[in-house]
């Protein structure tokens, strides 16, 4: 008798006793996992500012915005690199972007069934390629491709209208700041179009339905109900492409001339923060070295302002939509 | 009792002589080397040969010159291999030495419509205008000179360079800063300069610039001769330091080689651009290979200096195939001379 009064109560006991132990230890276990990335991250920071300290202690602020980097003399500055970079992922995403919401807008509203699953796994599977395949491909075909035709055509049309004319300008020879730009936007468009095709996709049946049933048309449906009801994730989507434009080091290497002078023109030889790395690590030591760690410490910088920007925007879109609920 | 301490003695110091004679005799199977990239192909032919002979590892990391003495300072590896050689006061300072390992041509190469291998002659001087980007056109008068019988474009002129330190860039801003003291002033020499010339383009490796040259028209640069021979890049005469013209070959480069004092240079300090002697190639250059001149064990940098000496016995023909030019025997005769009387063993 006693078991039968007994025995399930234990167990129970018992069970909710391991419970509680086995909360514990997922509770510490998680929380060190979490710990560990803000520990990494200090950790980075705090190295890459350790290391890059003589640079700030011999330059100041100098190091930001003077454009010679000449080692031999051991002159440095990040202008160069720094408007590389910039420029770069600039041209990128005036590029991807477009490109990549008329992909996603064309599978989730104008793609007939059959075509949307390869389409659609056909951007998921660029978005695996390897980026020194990019690289490869931007300078054995697209580069020679694009100096012989495209790049006079743009000179000679864009490079006389006055104002953004000087930027069209530049030697013939395919390998430049815009061609870099060009090969980042094939590579972030997968990224871009993928978040925002999930986006368009979870837009509520109802909300287009309704909109079509009162005469709108598929423009005005993108425009008016799909583009305000996903805003804060397409915002996040391009964030995600101008990370990767931002830090891309092989494809840019290859495609971006390696050329460490300040020119107007986008078809100029240029270089960026990631690509300057790459090429002159093996070989930097003392000033040189701490040069180099500072030029990554302002990639971390600029990836920082990028993100906190996007996040900003993001607060703001739920504070608006909040404020239009009530 | 006296007798027996002194037996005890005598008995320990044989004991402490045979041990240490056992600890010399065990056999050193693994060596390891880092540095210059200029070299590393040919390093690493020689180790694979050399393994399969002696049963030794050559284990040679190809890190780049700069590294490559750091690393041998720091003892982390036995031997480091530099394309530019150490000061004798360096030397010194760090109980290091130094000997030529192995010695090779760079050449400039030129894409301009219709220029063939062999075809075109240039300067140092003129060489040096051109990379400061104080020659802009192929049709600068300048180099009509120099070629009175060839038709130059009108073609403006895109300098090629490597985009990633070098021990190439190195030896080739050395020798256009012997010829060119503007160049020495405004640009200077190492791994990695400041190139002037407007819209320079970096190409990584022998081969990113070999590609470049190749597909740029008007483009001129500099890589190793193997490179230029492989990809059929044309590359020019040059004028040496006794005014005479020279094609690169392999007889041009040991011709430079050669003529280099070795023996007066403390160190074989020499570097073997711009060398005297009618028939030398100007921007020939040699990597050194550096280790301890006191080691903490002795043994290991004998089994180096056993690869070292083997390489310039039997490596010769191995070095020719990748166009390296081998050290010359009169000279291998004075680094084995060095070794005797620089290093402890």
């Amino acid at each position: 008798m006693i078991t039968l009064e007994n025995g399930p109560a234990k167990l129970a006991k018992r069970a909710q006793n391991s419970g509680v132990l086995g909360d514990k230890v997922f509770r510490g276990t998680a929380f060190f996992f979490a710990a560990m990335v803000l520990a990494v991250l200090f950790g980075i920071m705090l190295l890459l500012l350790k290391e890059a300290w003589p640079t700030f202690a011999h330059f100041g602020f100098g190091f930001f915005y003077h454009s010679e980097w000449d080692v031999v003399n051991e002159k440095f500055g990040a202008l160069v690199p720094i408007v590389g970079t910039l420029v770069t992922s600039l041209v990128a995403i005036v590029i991807g972007v477009p490109v990549s919401f008329g992909i996603a807008i064309f599978i989730t509203l104008m793609a007939p069934n059959w075509m949307k699953r390869p389409v659609g796994i056909a951007i998921e599977l660029l978005a695996a390629v390897p980026s020194i395949i990019y690289g490869m491909w931007g300078l054995f075909y697209f580069a020679p491709w694009f100096a012989n035709t495209m790049q006079p055509l743009m000179t000679d049309t864009l490079g006389n209208v006055p104002l953004i004319g000087p930027f069209f300008q530049g030697p013939p020879i395919g390998v430049s700041i815009f061609t870099a730009g060009v090969v980042l936007a094939i590579m972030i468009i997968p990224f871009i179009a993928s978040v925002m095709r999930d986006m368009f996709e979870v837009v509520p049946t109802e909300l287009k339905e309704s909109a079509y049933a009162m005469g709108s048309t598929t423009w005005e449906v993108v425009w008016k109900v799909i583009l305000p009801y996903t805003k804060a994730g397409v915002i996040g989507g391009i964030m995600l492409g101008l990370g990767r434009a931002l830090g891309e080091t092989m494809a840019v290497a290859f495609v971006v001339g390696n050329s460490l002078e300040l020119n107007t023109g986008l078809f100029y030889p240029g270089a960026t923060i990631a690509s300057t790395m790459a090429n002159e690590f093996n070989e930097a030591s003392g000033l040189h070295m701490s040069s180099l760690i500072a030029l990554a410490l302002i990639l971390f910088i600029i990836t920082f302002i990028v993100l906190s920007i996007a996040k900003w925007f993001l607060l703001r879109l739920e504070k608006v939509q909040e404020g239009s609920k009530t | 009792m006296k007798l027996n301490k002194k037996l005890i003695t005598s008995a320990m110091i044989a004991a402490a002589a045979a041990f240490s004679i056992s600890a010399q005799a065990e056999e050193v199977t693994k060596i390891t080397g880092a540095g210059s990239s200029f070299a590393y192909p040919i390093i690493s032919k020689w180790a694979t040969a050399y393994n399969k002979e002696k049963g030794v590892e050559v284990n040679y990391q190809s890190v780049g010159s700069g590294a490559g003495i750091k690393q041998v300072i720091a003892k982390t590896v036995n031997f480091g291999a530099s394309d530019a050689p150490l000061s004798v006061e360096d030397l010194e300072k760090n109980g290091l030495t130094q000997w030529p390992l192995i010695m090779g041509g760079i050449v400039v190469v030129a894409n301009i419509p219709g220029n063939k291998q062999g075809e075109m002659t240039i300067t140092g001087p003129v060489l040096a205008d051109i990379m400061m980007g104080k020659i802009t056109k192929w049709n600068d008068e300048a180099l009509a000179k120099l070629n009175p019988s060839m038709k130059l474009p009108d073609m403006v002129i895109t300098v090629v360079h490597r985009s990633d330190a070098s021990g190439t860039t190195a030896i080739f801003t050395n020798y256009l800063a012997k010829v060119s003291p503007e160049w020495k002033e405004k640009v200077g020499e190492g791994t990695t300069v400041n190139w002037l010339s407007k819209g320079n383009l970096g190409g990584k490796g022998n081969e990113g610039v070999a590609s470049y040259t190749d597909r740029i028209k008007g483009s001129i640069g500099y890589v190793e001769y193997a490179y230029a021979l492989q990809n059929k890049l044309p590359y020019m005469d040059m004028m040496n330091s006794a005014g005479k013209r020279v094609a690169p070959t392999m007889k041009s480069f040991g011709a430079a080689a050669s003529h280099a004092d070795w023996k007066g240079t403390p160190g074989f300090r020499v570097v073997l651009t711009n060398q005297s002697g009618d028939d030398s190639w100007p921007i020939t250059g040699s990597t050194f290979a550096i280790v301890h001149t006191n080691p903490e064990k002795p043994a290991e940098v004998k089994a180096v200096l056993d690869f070292f000496k083997w390489s310039m016995a039997n490596g010769q023909a191995a070095a020719e195939e990748l166009h390296y030019i081998p050290i010359p025997a009169d000279v291998a005769q004075m680094i084995e001379a060095s070794w005797a009387e620089k290093i402890k063993m």
